[in-house]
């Protein structure tokens, strides 16, 4: 009953601003849209669902890490293990959250292991815009990697940008606050000619990782410190932009991160403390080059080496030595070629060609040492009319798999497809309706390979079939109100061959098996506006709300729980945020909201899990060059998990001070 | 102003929805000391959900969550991972491996009376009026059954499993199950009356399961390397301390009523990428392997993954629990003397040990 209550006062609170919308555009639109286009976000697009946080809006929302920030993004859920240290993965409309591919500055980061990216090493220090694409970006000039997952996420950093006699730009920042939070941070940008220029950014993150957490029941009530989440991580990053005498332009790219992280484990009855620990060095260094002539063709290509070292350290273990020490190290050495070109003034096409070559290495007993090619091709096109959209692409994936020992997994072929259209039925008017369609999979991970006693190699990849279909509508308003812009999509997701772990003989060795089966219905609504009711004060509003029904459809084997909502999905989810804009000033309010979930396969009492929502607040005040920022987090103290026995912090705070030049 | 209020007006619903964790499903009743067991949920690792059912045989109804409806003031409840299950002198003794300790429970209405701690506890064991806990960190603690409290450590292999008393000796299998390549192959021999070891038995890699059956002899399970080397049955006489047969079957648990050993096994196959289940009854007075069924093809066929087994000491009746993907609530079978199946009931997650109210 509540539930239904909930989900009508959003749909209340959803018609409010669009009332005013009806009221108002009928008078004279287009004035209107000059004087206030500067105003309107361009993260809304019309033709694939995506969803962005950039520049200001970014910096004013209650967040560390990228991982923070996406929870803002309505149909994803973020696995969170808690803390600063605390894993975190974002899981995009319940497909997995292998499916969502992480790519940092137009390359793809990529984890043969497992498949999944930990968004908390991202800091928002040096990131300047998140984005979010369903299915993929309406980009066709791109890698065919980018074409290769059912979603991605853009992470962006910041590139300089110098204007008149400007020829450095500095910011240095210092943030504290809960859980002994230390994380000072320098970034540089140089002019080094009139075609290059440098940026160089650095950042430390200490921290104790201590909160309180508080586990509750009908009859206890109790208290703990969160133990052995302690945070030692420093990131430098270093870069050369340029441009070229025919205007094409390249960049070559540095990443270094290393940490070392305990890992506080499950609190379960009696035990609330561990000692295990985590070491990361991750690098990658890339180079790209790109040359466009706008209307006629583009070229471009990357190159990128990464090498991803993890060292797992277990002093609790009860073997012989009473330690265990387990090393994995990742390379990858990755090529991108691709080209574009425009037929005519309506229809263009692009192809792209990647080669990745990734391996892996590891102390652990009986590891089979893969090495993993992988050749992706990638043919789109795109016809572009005034009103009209269309685009597809087929892509083209040929994996070949050799070990140093036992047995490798087979070669895989597979040919997928993704057509999208948007029709824009009124001109002038910035209504567009569209639907997309993408077939893709994921491959099986090395993990699922080759990970503990007894591999598959026999695993198939993982298929998503997704239907999307929704509308976006924009416009400027009249007034003190700006502009609002509605995007709402419904989607049906098929997950076919889910790899999902069975046991085998004992718990040591569960063997990953292709015999899962979900299928997804969503529909997500975000609605953006802005209120002016000063001429210096400003009102964003932005609001998104994710209705999901997931169920595991898997029959035969494995199908013990047949209907049922899969794990740590909520049928119901949004967030709110306000941001005011006045003077030197800003404030702002964010809302999260998850409903409640089941965290095993069955949804009997025992897995239950109830909602929970956060109310997060935020104010900053620049003063010429400094601006000092306050956070309070979690204020109304309330107590969660997102993963079960992994407690969320409660009411936490941040103090940033930044100097910018 | 209108939207501060409308925010607001979204939040004081969204507090107002949120529920608190439901109470446990099922009544509030107290078992009664009437003719049934207990049986212990595992729970899967770190999901805190080991949780114990009650079986009253004389209505044929399942009570479950026991625990957590007679002590709900037990903060996080019976824990993570339960291993064993006994009752000895009226006290119920529940192993809850990850959770590092031994809850002791009355017998009757499973009300808790104490805790021991113990180090990644496994099996339990009693004598006299000690109970003995197997330590995956290579010893045994022994503890007063009247007062619950620790009174000596005894060192054994490395990572100790069941236990089992023949005599005033204690024999306790060792696995060594974390050292992969360097396994136990032992038993090791207690005098439980000095509490020294006197000395170790070679048997096979990773041992496991130990009991005694009534003719002075002991069956200890050896799971094998999950390699080359296949799981096996042993025989040791207790008089010779001496390994006197090997079984050419592969045993993953067994239980003992009378002249028979009920014994089914689950090992991987590379080759078809499933589990192969076998079952098997075993003659323990001629030890002889028989050719009888103690569960019927059709029925067989339907068990994903056997993980508990125990016989009722009255009636006979073999029950067998099946754990499936260890992440669904599992079902507990009753099979009859003859091998068909009488009953069928759904358990907690992982049901895996039995303790009869007599």
């Amino acid at each position: 009953m509540c539930r239904y209550i909930c989900i009508f006062i959003y749909c209340l609170y959803l018609l409010l601003p669009g009332k005013a919308v009806a009221q108002l555009t009928a008078k004279d639109t287009l004035r209107i849209v000059q004087v206030n286009a500067r105003r309107i976000p361009d993260n809304i697009n019309p033709i694939t669902p995506v969803q962005t946080l950039s520049g200001r809006r970014l910096e004013t929302l209650n967040s560390l890490s990228v991982a923070d920030a996406v929870r803002y993004f309505s149909g994803v859920q973020l696995k969170d293990y808690g803390g600063i240290g605390g894993l975190k993965t974002i899981n995009v409309r319940s497909m997995g959250s292998q499916h969502t591919a992480v790519f940092y500055d137009g390359l793809m980061i990529s984890n043969a292991q497992n498949g999944q990216v930990d968004l908390s090493k991202f800091t928002l220090d040096n990131i300047d815009a998140i984005s979010l694409y369903n299915g993929q970006s309406n980009n066709i000039f791109q890698t065919a990697r980018a074409f290769s997952a059912g979603n991605v996420l853009y992470l962006t950093s910041k590139t300089p940008q110098f204007s008149g006699n400007e020829t450095w730009h500095g910011k240095a920042s210092i943030k504290t606050g809960s859980s002994g939070l230390i994380n000072p941070s320098l970034l540089w940008q140089q002019k080094l000619s009139d075609r290059i220029s440098s940026t160089v950014s650095a950042e430390w993150v200490n921290a104790n990782g201590r909160y309180k957490y508080r586990m509750k029941d009908l009859e206890y009530d109790s208290t703990a410190f969160r133990q052995n989440g302690n945070i030692n991580a420093y990131r430098l990053e270093a870069g050369l932009n340029g441009t070229l005498r025919d205007s094409s332009t390249w960049n070559l790219k540095y990443y270094y991160y290393n940490s070392s992280r305990g890992l506080p484990g499950a609190v379960v009855a009696n035990k609330y403390k561990y000692g295990q620990h985590l070491n990361d060095q991750d690098m990658f260094a890339q180079a790209s080059w790109k040359k466009e002539v706008p209307g006629r063709f583009g070229l471009m290509a990357n190159v990128k080496y990464s090498n991803f070292f993890n060292v797992y350290i277990d002093p609790e273990y009860l073997n012989e030595a009473r330690y265990l020490d387990n090393y994995y190290r990742q390379q990858e050495i990755y090529a991108s070629v691709a080209g574009k070109y425009n037929l005519t003034s309506y229809w263009g096409a692009a192809l792209a060609t990647d080669m990745i070559i990734n391996t892996m290495g590891s102390n652990i007993r009986r590891f089979a040492e893969p090495t993993r090619y992988t050749e992706l091709v990638s043919l789109a096109s795109r016809l572009h009319f005034k009103q009209l959209e269309v685009q597809g692409n087929i892509l083209a994936t040929i994996v070949d798999e050799s070990v140093k020992a036992y047995n490798g997994a087979g070669s895989k072929r597979e040919y997928t497809p993704a057509v999208s259209a948007a029709w824009q039925p009124i001109p002038g008017k910035n209504l567009w309706l569209r639907a997309f369609y993408k077939n893709i999979f994921r491959m099986p991970t090395f993990n699922d390979l080759y990970y503990t006693y007894i591999g598959n190699n026999n695993l198939r990849p993982e298929f998503v079939k997704q239907y999307d279909a929704g509308f976006t509508y924009t416009t400027a308003l009249r007034g003190k109100w700006q502009y609002i812009s509605i995007q709402a999509d419904g989607y049906y997701n098929n997950v076919r061959d889910k790899i999902v772990a069975q046991p085998a003989e004992n718990l040591f060795g569960w063997m990953m098996m292709n015999i899962g089966k979900v299928v997804i219905k969503g529909a997500e609504v975000n609605v953006n506006t802005a209120f002016m009711p000063l001429h210096n004060m400003t009102l964003n509003m932005s609001l998104s709300y994710t209705y999901q029904d997931a169920r595991d459809m898997t029959t035969g084997k494995g199908g013990y729980n047949y209907g049922e909502q899969i794990p740590y999905t909520p049928w119901h989810s949004g967030a709110l945020t306000a941001g005011l804009d006045w003077r030197a000033f800003t404030f702002n309010y964010s809302f999260l909201y998850t409903g409640e979930r089941y965290f095993q396969k069955r949804n009997t009492p025992d897995n239950y899990m109830p909602s929970w929502y956060t109310s997060d607040i935020s104010a900053s005040w620049t003063i010429r060059r400094v601006k000092f920022s306050a956070e309070l987090n979690n204020m109304l103290d309330q107590q969660f998990d997102v993963v079960r026995n992994f407690p969320m912090p409660g009411r936490n705070y941040r103090i940033t001070m930044n100097i910018h030049y | 102003m209108k939207h501060l209020f409308t925010f607001l007006s979204v939040i004081i619903l969204f507090a107002s929805c949120r529920k608190d964790v439901d109470a446990p499903s099922g009544s509030k009743e107290v078992p009664k000391a009437s003719v049934g067991f207990y049986l212990l949920n595992e729970g899967n690792m770190n999901m805190n959900k080991a949780s114990l059912d009650y079986y009253d045989l004389v209505n044929g109804k399942l009570t479950s969550n026991i625990y957590q409806k007679q002590n709900p003031t037990v903060v996080k409840g019976l824990g993570d991972v339960g291993n064993d299950l006994k009752i000895y002198g009226g006290k119920l003794y529940a192993v809850i491996n990850n959770s590092n300790k031994v809850e002791v429970m009355d017998a009757v209405t499973a009300v808790r009376i104490k805790q021991i701690d113990v180090t990644q506890c496994r099996y339990l064991a009693f004598y006299k009026e000690n109970v003995y806990i197997t330590s995956n960190a290579g010893y045994v603690v022994v503890a007063d059954t009247a007062t619950l409290t620790e009174k000596a450590h005894i060192t054994t292999g490395r990572n100790p499993e069941q236990m089992a008393i023949v005599g005033n000796k204690l024999y306790v299998a060792n696995s060594g199950g974390y050292d992969p390549d360097n396994y136990e192959r032992t038993v090791s021999v207690i005098n439980l009356d000095t509490r020294q070891e006197l000395k170790r038995i070679d048997v096979a890699v990773n041992l496991h399961r130990i009991v005694a059956d009534q003719y002075g002899d002991l069956y200890v399970t050896s799971r094998g390397d999950y390699n080359t080397i296949p799981s096996r049955l042993y025989v040791i006489d207790t008089k010779t301390d001496q390994v006197k047969k090997e079984f050419p079957v592969g045993a993953s648990n067994l239980a003992i009523h009378n002249d028979l050993a009920y014994i089914y096994s689950v090992s991987w196959s590379n080759i078809t990428n499933s589990n192969t289940i076998t079952y098997a009854t075993i003659d323990v007075k001629n030890e002889t392997l028989l050719n009888t069924k103690f569960i019927s093809d059709a029925d067989a066929a339907k068990i994903v993954l056997p993980y508990g087994i125990a016989v009722n000491p009255d009636t006979e009746d073999v029950y067998v629990t099946d754990a499936l993907d260890y992440i669904s609530p599992g079902i507990l079978y009753c099979f009859d003397k003859t091998g068909k199946k009488k009953w069928q009931v759904e358990t907690g997650d992982i049901p895996a040990h039995f303790a009869f109210m007599k």
